[in-house]
C-alpha cells in the first residue's frame, strides 16, 4: 500500500530507529505515527505555526516541512528528548511562569526557545520576540513565554 | 438529605430554569478577606509538566491499533449543484475501505447522514464525500480520484446586498427586538445626538488543535476521544444521531488544544467517525486540517451596525438605538450585539433591532463573548464620539452614566466594581497624569478607553466528588473540561483549601463522561463559578466524614477536631493523627465526598466587568498601528489563582488585539470563496506583535454569586480591546475608523482622506 517505500534509520533523541516510510512522508508524521512521539504537534502542516518544531543537527526545524527521508542519519531531538526524568530548566521556567494555556503549541515553543538559548544564551527581549515569532499561540501566552525564556536564560547561566 | 431545587441559570445572557439536586448545608461564603491559604495565591498549573514535556495526550495524539483514517472531500464552490459524481476509481484504490457521497450516505447508518452529504452544496467547504482508508496518505490520494462535476449557482455572501434584494427575503431572520422606555421621547429630550455606523469582520477561531475525533467501539459501547468544550453535549448528540442510549457512550477530552466557542457540539466529523467505526468494526479517526478548520467550523459573525445615542448637555444619556445586521452564514445564530447597548449604561430609553442574514458561507458559531465583542466596538466607539461632541473626558462620561443596578431587569448586581476598575486603570495608564497624545516625528502615540460587560455567574447543574485515599492523596472527580483556562489547577486549589490537605496531594480528573458527574460546557465564562462550588461542597463533605471517622476511632468530639496540612488536630493544637494513618488503619478505606453547585440566589444579576485602556502608536507614513500598552482591569469577583487569571486576561487581550488590527476572513464577493483560510494569510497575533500588557483586577466581595464569591474571566478580556484601540486611534489621527480590522491600508487611507483601492475581496 505504501508508494515507493524506503527503509531508513532515524536517530531520534539519541536512539536509532528503523522505519519504513514513503519518500513523501513528513518527519512530523513519522515521529507521531510510527515512533509514538506525539509531543510535536500538527497545527497547520504547512509551515505557518511552529507547533511541529524539533531540532535537527542542533538547528530548529519545522518537522511538517521536513521529509523524513531527508534527515536520515541526522541527530533529531524532539521535546520528549529534553527531559529525562526531570525537567530541563527551560521547561521548568515555562511551568513556573505559566507560559502555556491549552498547551498545544507548547512543545513547539519549548523547542524554539531551546534553539534560541543555544545560539544566544542571554537574549534581549527583542531577540526573544523575534526568535519566538514563528510559533503561534492562539491562547496568547506570549507575555509569559517571553518571561519564561528570559527567566530560563538566567537559570541556564546559574547552572553554568 | 437530598433536596431538589429549581433555579434560574444564565448562559451567555440567555436564561433557563434548571432543577438541581443539592445535599448538605449551604457553606459560608469565601471572600478575599477569608484568610485563605491556597485559594487566592499564584500556583503554577498542575498539568504544566505534562504540557512542557509533550506527554499530555490530546485528541490529535490518539493513534489506535488498526485505526482507519477518514477524510472529507469538500466543495470548492460557495454554491453549486452536483450534476455528476463518480467514486469508483477512488473505491478501487488499494487501502480504501469505503467512499460515501450523497448517493450512499444513508448506508453509514445514522439519522442525519443526508444532511451532511448533499447534492446541493451551499458554502465553500460543505461536505461532498468521505473516504475511509487504512492510511492517511491513501485517503488523501483517494480524494483526488473522486470525479465531481458541479453546476455553479450564484452565491450570496454579502448581507447588505441581500437586504436590498426582494428575491431574498427568506434569507432574513428576525428582527430580534428589545425595547425599554420611550425611544422617541429619549431623543426629543436630548441636546446632542450622535449617529454612527460600524462594520465588523468575521473572525476565525483557529484553535491550535483543529477539530477532530477518534471513535472506537468496545462491543456495543462507543468510546470517543474528541477535542471538545463539552463532553456531555457531544454525548447527547451522538446518542441522538446513532440511536443508542447515552449510558453506552463514553466521551473523553482529557487535554484539548484550545476552545473559543466552536467546539460545543459533536460536529459532523464526530458523528461520521462513530458511525463509520461501527460499520467497519475498527477505530476511525477524523481530524480536520487547517484549511478545513477555517472553512467549515464556523466563525464570529460579520456585522453591520447603526448606533444612535442622545444625551443632555451635561452628558446624561437619554436614548440609545442600535440596529444591526448579522451575517449568520448558512444557518447560524444571531449573536446578541445589543448586550452592551442594553446593559452598559443607566439609560431609560433603549431599542435594539437585530436582523440575521443567511449567506453562502459556513454557519456562524459562538466565538469568545459572541455578539458582545462586536456590539461593544460599536457602542463604545459611539460613546467616545459623544464625549467629543460634549467636550467631555470619555472616562468621565462613562462614570456619569454608570449603571448601579442592572438596567434591563432593574435588579441589583451581585457585585459590581467597574468604577474602581476604571479608576485603577486610569491610574495605571496615566490617563490624567500624562498627555493623551504625543507626536514624535511621523509617529503619533495616543490613549483610549472602553468598558466591557459580560456574564459568567455559572450555576447548576454541576456535580463533583472528592475522594481522600488511604495514602492521604486526594482525587477530585468531575467531568468538566480544562480547555487551557487552568480549571484543573483552580479546582485542586479549592479542594485543598477546603480539606486542609496539601495542594500537591490533589489530583483532578476531568474531561470524561464515565464519571457521570454532570458538568457544564466550558464556555460562557461559567466553568469556575459552576464547578468550583461543587468541588468545594464535595471537599467539605469528605472533610466531615474524615472528622466523623477520627472522632469515632479516637473517641474525641468531632467539634473539637480540625484538619490542617494533612493532619487532624485537636482543639488544643496537638496532632491526633495524619489523614493517611487514619484511613490506613481502616483497611485502606477511602472517603468519598459528594457535592453539587448550590442554586443561584434569586433577585441578583451576576455580571463581570472590565475597564480597558489602550495606548497606540500610529506611523502616519505607513498606516502601521502598534498597541504599545494595554491595561485591562477586571471585576470577576474573587480571584482563585492570580497566575492563571492574568494568563487568561493576557490571552483575551491579545486575541482582541488581533481582531482589532489584522484578523478577518476575506471573501471574494463574486465567487463567495474564502481567500485566506490558513495561518499564513489569516493573520493572528504573534510574539513580536505583543506590547506591554497589564492584566489586573479589583476584587469585590460577592456574597450573592456562589459559595466562592467568584465570577468568570474567560471572555471579558477580549470585549473592550477593539474599541479601546479604536478610541486611541481616533485620538491619534483625528479621524474615526468605523470598520474592523484597522489594517495599515485603512489607517493610511483614513489619514490621507483617500478611499482604499477597490477589490472584490471583502471582510465578510
Ligand atoms: S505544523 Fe508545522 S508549522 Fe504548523
Ligand atoms: S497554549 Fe494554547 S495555543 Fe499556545
Amino acid at each position: 500500500m505504501l508508494v515507493n517505500p524506503r527503509r531508513i534509520t532515524l536517530r531520534v533523541n539519541g536512539l536509532n530507529h528503523m522505519v519504513t516510510v514513503e519518500p513523501r512522508e513528513s518527519l512530523l508524521d513519522v515521529l507521531r505515527k510510527q515512533l509514538g512521539l506525539t509531543g510535536a504537534k500538527k497545527g497547520c502542516d504547512m509551515g505557518s505555526c511552529g507547533a511541529c518544531t524539533v531540532m535537527v543537527d542542533g538547528k530548529s526545524r519545522l518537522s511538517c516541512l521536513t521529509l523524513a527521508v531527508s534527515v536520515e542519519g541526522m541527530d533529531i531531538v524532539t521535546v520528549e528528548g529534553l527531559s529525562r526524568g526531570e525537567l530541563d530548566p527551560l521547561q521548568e521556567a515555562f511551568v513556573r511562569n505559566d507560559a502555556l494555556q491549552c498547551g498545544f503549541c507548547t512543545p513547539g515553543q519549548v523547542m524554539s526557545a531551546k534553539f534560541l538559548l543555544d545560539i544566544i544564551p542571554k537574549p534581549s527581549v527583542e531577540e526573544v520576540k523575534y526568535y519566538m515569532s514563528g510559533n503561534i499561540c492562539r491562547c496568547g501566552a506570549y507575555p509569559k513565554i517571553i518571561r519564561a525564556v528570559l527567566d530560563a536564560a538566567g537559570e541556564v547561566k546559574r547552572n553554568g | 438529605m437530598v433536596k431538589v431545587v429549581k433555579t434560574r441559570v444564565e448562559f451567555e445572557g440567555r436564561f433557563r430554569d434548571e432543577y438541581t439536586v443539592v445535599e448538605g448545608e449551604p457553606l459560608e461564603g469565601w471572600s478575599p478577606k477569608s484568610g485563605l491559604k491556597i485559594v487566592g495565591r499564584p500556583h503554577p498549573r498542575v498539568d504544566g509538566a505534562a504540557k512542557v514535556t509533550g506527554s499530555a495526550k490530546y485528541t490529535h495524539d490518539v493513534y489506535l491499533p488498526g485505526m482507519v483514517y477518514g477524510k472529507f472531500l469538500r466543495s470548492p464552490y460557495a454554491h453549486a449543484k452536483i450534476t455528476h459524481i463518480d467514486a469508483s476509481e477512488a473505491e478501487g484504490l488499494p487501502g480504501v475501505l469505503g467512499v460515501y457521497t450523497y448517493k450512499n450516505a444513508a448506508t453509514l447508518g445514522f439519522g442525519g447522514a443526508e444532511k451532511v452529504f448533499k447534492q446541493e452544496v451551499t458554502y465553500q467547504g460543505d461536505v461532498v464525500a468521505l473516504v475511509l482508508a487504512q492510511d492517511e496518505s491513501v485517503a488523501e490520494d483517494a480524494l483526488e480520484l473522486i470525479r465531481v462535476e458541479y453546476e455553479p449557482l450564484r452565491p450570496l455572501v454579502d448581507p447588505e446586498e441581500i437586504m436590498g434584494l426582494d428575491s431574498s427575503k427568506d434569507r432574513i431572520v428576525g428582527p430580534k427586538l428589545y425595547e425599554r422606555g420611550d425611544l422617541e421621547k429619549g431623543f426629543a429630550e436630548a441636546d446632542v445626538i450622535v449617529e454612527e455606523s460600524f462594520k465588523t469582520q468575521a473572525a476565525l477561531h483557529n484553535c491550535m488543535e483543529t477539530h477532530g475525533s477518534v471513535a472506537h467501539w468496545e462491543g456495543d459501547n462507543l468510546v470517543v476521544h474528541t477535542s471538545t468544550q463539552s463532553v456531555f453535549n457531544v454525548r447527547s448528540a451522538l446518542s441522538e444521531e446513532l440511536g443508542i442510549p447515552q449510558s453506552k457512550i463514553r466521551v473523553v477530552s482529557e487535554f484539548m488544544g484550545g476552545g473559543f466557542g466552536s467546539k460545543f457540539g459533536a460536529g459532523e466529523y464526530t458523528v461520521v467517525a462513530a458511525a463509520a467505526a461501527r460499520l467497519l468494526g475498527r477505530p476511525v479517526r477524523i481530524v480536520l486540517d487547517r484549511v478545513e478548520e477555517n472553512l467549515a467550523t464556523g466563525n464570529r459573525s460579520q456585522t453591520v451596525q447603526w448606533v444612535k445615542i442622545g444625551a443632555k448637555r451635561d452628558g446624561r444619556i437619554t436614548a440609545i438605538h442600535l440596529k444591526g445586521l448579522v451575517n449568520v452564514g448558512e444557518d447560524g445564530w444571531v449573536a446578541d450585539l445589543g448586550g452592551p447597548a442594553k446593559m452598559m449604561y443607566h439609560c431609560p430609553n433603549v431599542k435594539v433591532e437585530l436582523y440575521g442574514v443567511k449567506t453562502n458561507l459556513v454557519s456562524s458559531t459562538a466565538f469568545r463573548a459572541p455578539g458582545y465583542v462586536e456590539g461593544d466596538f460599536a457602542l463604545e466607539s459611539a460613546v467616545d464620539e459623544l464625549a467629543r461632541r460634549l467636550n467631555m473626558d470619555p472616562l468621565e462620561l462613562r462614570l456619569l452614566n454608570y449603571a448601579t443596578r442592572d438596567p434591563v431587569t432593574n435588579s441589583e448586581y451581585s457585585s459590581k466594581a467597574l468604577r474602581e476598575a476604571y479608576l485603577k486603570g486610569a491610574e495605571l495608564i496615566g490617563w490624567r497624569s500624562e498627555p493623551r497624545v504625543v507626536r514624535d516625528g511621523a509617529k503619533i502615540r495616543a490613549k483610549g478607553v472602553a468598558g466591557a460587560i459580560w456574564w459568567g455567574g455559572g450555576g447548576p447543574p454541576a456535580y463533583a466528588e472528592v475522594k481522600v485515599n488511604a495514602d492521604g492523596g486526594v482525587t477530585v472527580l468531575t467531568a468538566t473540561q480544562d480547555i487551557g483556562t487552568g480549571t484543573r489547577t483552580a479546582l485542586a486549589q479549592i479542594a485543598a483549601e477546603e480539606l486542609g490537605l496539601p495542594f500537591s496531594s490533589v489530583r483532578v480528573v476531568l474531561g470524561d463522561t464515565i464519571t457521570e458527574l454532570r458538568s457544564p460546557g466550558s464556555g460562557g465564562s461559567q466553568t469556575l463559578a459552576s464547578m468550583g462550588p461543587a468541588v468545594r461542597a464535595a471537599a467539605h463533605d469528605a472533610k466531615n466524614q474524615l472528622l466523623e471517622i477520627a472522632s469515632q476511632v479516637y473517641d474525641v468530639a468531632k467539634e473539637r477536631l480540625t484538619i490542617r496540612e494533612g493532619s487532624i488536630f485537636r482543639s488544643d493544637g496537638s496532632v491526633l493523627c495524619s489523614v493517611g494513618e487514619l484511613l490506613g488503619n481502616l483497611g485502606d478505606f477511602s472517603v468519598t465526598g459528594r457535592g453539587a453547585r448550590e442554586p443561584n440566589q434569586e433577585g441578583y444579576m451576576v455580571n463581570t466587568f472590565a475597564a480597558q485602556f489602550a495606548e497606540v502608536e500610529v506611523d502616519t507614513e505607513t498606516g502601521t498601528l502598534r498597541v504599545l500598552r494595554l491595561v485591562s482591569v477586571h471585576d470577576s469577583g474573587m480571584v482563585v489563582n492570580p497566575l492563571t487569571f492574568t494568563s487568561q486576561v493576557e490571552g483575551g487581550v491579545i486575541m482582541g488585539m488581533g481582531y482589532a488590527l489584522w484578523e478577518g476572513r476575506l471573501v471574494d464577493g463574486e465567487s463567495g470563496v474564502v481567500i485566506n483560510p490558513n495561518l499564513n494569510d489569516y493573520l493572528v497575533a504573534r510574539c513580536s506583535d505583543v506590547g506591554e500588557i497589564t492584566p489586573t483586577y479589583v476584587e469585590p466581595e460577592d456574597p450573592h454569586t456562589n459559595s466562592l464569591g467568584v465570577k468568570g474571566i474567560g471572555e471579558p478580556p477580549i470585549i473592550g480591546v477593539a474599541p479601546a484601540i479604536a478610541n486611541a486611534l481616533r485620538e491619534a489621527i483625528g479621524v474615526r475608523l468605523r470598520e474592523l480590522p484597522f489594517t495599515p491600508e485603512r489607517v493610511y487611507s483614513a489619514i490621507k482622506g483617500i478611499n482604499p483601492r477597490p477589490t472584490t475581496a471583502k471582510y465578510l
